[in-house]
């Protein structure tokens, strides 16, 4: 059977969801194997297993986390050589469509990014994807080489179904990170952790625009109540409010989540971008014109102030 | 100044007005751009270019910042935008077989024409094109012209480094933020975070009428017609759907119990 190989890099201590769900989408489309880059523990190595890996490659140096994204393309480039997979999956970070973007060119291979599913198997893999911000949605297919498709979370629930396996280790030679061709990571500043989950996998998200006045509390507090994440509009992030990494949006981070509430937001066209392929939308805002409301399956019009603080108390005494 | 003139060039692009709805063609599934604008995070990168030749010496130091598009006859109106806007001179890579190029083949007519401008310190890119949105191109270019780059960046500077540049600048990611050094020749993608792009004003106007404006062919560049275009892609978009409009849901007034409704929403569609 095919190889189908996946990246997998820095995933700490533990696998992600988003690493489990790819090795599930390779299982479906082949055997699959693990291009690895970073610190090995003996969990992850299990979880490897579990989902009937057959063989784990790691790069020779180990040095490639110090430069921005040319060093992983090349180390990825030489797995491929050594792997002769029948295609590429790769996480849907800015990041790893970039790896995804400098291997496609190094192996004569086509990308297709933002990838929501996957079916088929080997080379004849078709990637479902939207575009022009969820107008269509797309079947795309490689042409040339080897698919390389990186892959959005929640594409599929993560589940090891074939039988386990006893995954091979393998060193792959790559030269140093160091030879001048690549830019040098010098420093690095963790963002402090907010506790919720990430955006772009969070099943509720509650966001927040020009109508807070800057005071996102009735928005965390709701977030909170229902396990959310916070998002933000591009008013609220170039305010100041809120951090950049929060927006939701045209330039910010496109999110199809479970469920999607908007308070304060108008709802023009950059944010709607960026949430119109939720699956439900509820709209809070005290203007009745706002676009925000034509897309909304449930709409209130009214103060974000009020109704918000009494939604998160209800949520909450309906559960105790 | 005892550096050498700096010679940046913009990608800028033509996309459809992302105000407007928004087509994919029915014959080929490439995007239809009957109705384009510059694409607004090419903005930010005219805007970080015009930025770094003023702080080292500004228009006397012969610094050229050169507006670069490809694309069909419409497309030059991004250039023109970018000359109005302070660009020094512009080019359009304007060729028939270009139409419905990925990114595996926008980037290589891209880099044979940065190629044949030649010595190219710096490529400025915003940080995706509002249309595709795939943001590949920015480092399929540095691929194929074997270039460090520094993608993402929230701020840009030139440091003085031994007669030459040093790059310094800043990545914002999703859980970490990353200072960067790179040495130029590289390509560089800003974000919408870097910077407040100006304005044309009258000046500019009047004055873009009088910049260059070269337009090359594929045979300028050296590139064969059969590696760009559909028929050089590496993608192919089998199908297309159109996504069915969302339904116009219920909308209330609060009356005082709006919270507990939504609530009740909530329950009715199990999301609690």
């Amino acid at each position: 059977m095919a190889t189908v190989l996946v990246f997998i890099d820095n995933p700490g201590d533990e696998l992600q969801k988003g690493n489990l769900e790819l090795l599930t989408l390779a299982a479906a489309a082949g055997e699959p194997a693990v291009a690895f880059n970073g610190t090995l523990s003996d969990g992850v190595k299990e979880t490897f297993a579990e989902y009937g890996v057959t063989t784990i490659y790691r790069p020779s140096a180990a040095d490639l986390d110090e430069y921005l994204v040319g060093p992983k393309a090349g180390y990825l480039a030489a797995v491929v050589g050594q792997a002769a997979p029948s295609a590429v999956l790769i996480d849907n970070t800015f990041e790893g469509k970039e790896i995804a973007a400098r291997l496609g060119i190094k192996i004569g291979s086509g990308v297709v990014t933002d990838v929501i599913a996957l079916a088929g198997n080997g080379a004849e893999l078709t990637a479902t994807k939207s575009v022009l911000a969820g107008a269509y949605t797309v079947e795309a297919k490689v042409s040339t080489g080897i698919p390389i498709m990186t892959v959005k979370p929640n594409s599929v629930p993560a589940a090891a179904a074939g039988p386990a396996s006893a995954p091979e280790e393998t060193t792959v030679e790559v030269a140093s990170g160091a030879d001048g061709t690549a830019a040098k990571i010098t420093g690095r500043e963790e963002k402090p952790a907010s506790g919720r989950p990430a955006l772009t996998d969070a099943r509720v998200i509650v966001s927040g625009g020009r109508g807070t006045g800057g005071d996102f509390t009735p928005i965390e507090k709701l977030a909170d109540a229902l396990g959310g994440a916070v998002g933000a509009s591009r008013a609220a992030t170039d305010a100041g409010w809120i951090e950049h990494s929060a927006q939701v949006g045209q330039t910010g981070k496109t999110v199809s989540p479970q469920l999607y509430i908007s308070a304060g937001i108008s709802g023009a066209i950059q944010q709607k971008a960026g949430m119109q392929t939720s699956k439900v939308i509820i709209a809070v805002n005290k203007d009745e014109d706002s676009p925000v409301f034509e897309i909304a399956d449930f709409g209130i019009v009214g103060d974000l102030f009020e109704v918000l603080p009494q939604a998160t108390e209800e949520i909450l005494k309906r559960r105790s | 100044m005892e550096n050498t003139a700096l010679k940046i060039v913009v990608l800028v692009k033509h996309v459809p007005d992302a105000q407007f709805d928004r087509h994919l063609t029915d014959s080929s599934n490439t995007t239809d751009r009957l109705t384009s604008i510059l694409s607004e995070l090419d903005e930010y990168a005219l805007e970080a270019a015009l930025q770094l030749v003023e702080t080292h010496g500004g228009a006397d130091a012969g610094h050229q910042v050169i507006a670069m598009t490809m694309g069909p006859d419409g497309a030059v109106a991004a250039v023109k935008k970018a000359l109005q806007i302070g660009a020094t001179e512009g080019v359009h890579l304007s060729d028939e077989a270009l139409a419905g190029s990925d990114a595996a083949a926008t980037s290589l007519a891209l880099s044979a024409t940065i190629n044949h401008i030649g010595d190219v310190d710096l490529v400025l890119t915003g940080m995706a094109s509002t249309d595709g949105e795939t943001s590949l191109v920015p480092a399929q270019l540095a691929e194929r012209l074997d270039l460090p780059q520094v993608t993402f960046a929230s701020t840009l500077e030139l440091k003085d480094d031994d007669g030459g540049y040093q790059i310094v600048a800043r990545r914002d990611g999703d859980t970490h933020l990353d200072n960067i050094e790179s040495r130029l020749p590289a390509v560089v993608s800003v974000t919408d975070q870097i910077n407040e792009p100006r304005y044309p004003n009258f000046k500019g106007i009047m004055a873009a009428k009088k910049k260059p404006l070269a337009t090359l062919t594929l045979s300028d560049i050296g590139v064969d017609a059969a590696d760009v275009g559909l028929a050089g892609s590496w993608t192919n978009v089998e199908s297309a759907e159109p996504r069915p409009p969302r339904s116009h849901g219920v909308v209330i007034t609060d009356e005082g119990d709006a919270g507990k409704q939504l609530v009740d929403f909530l329950e009715k569609q199990k999301l609690l």
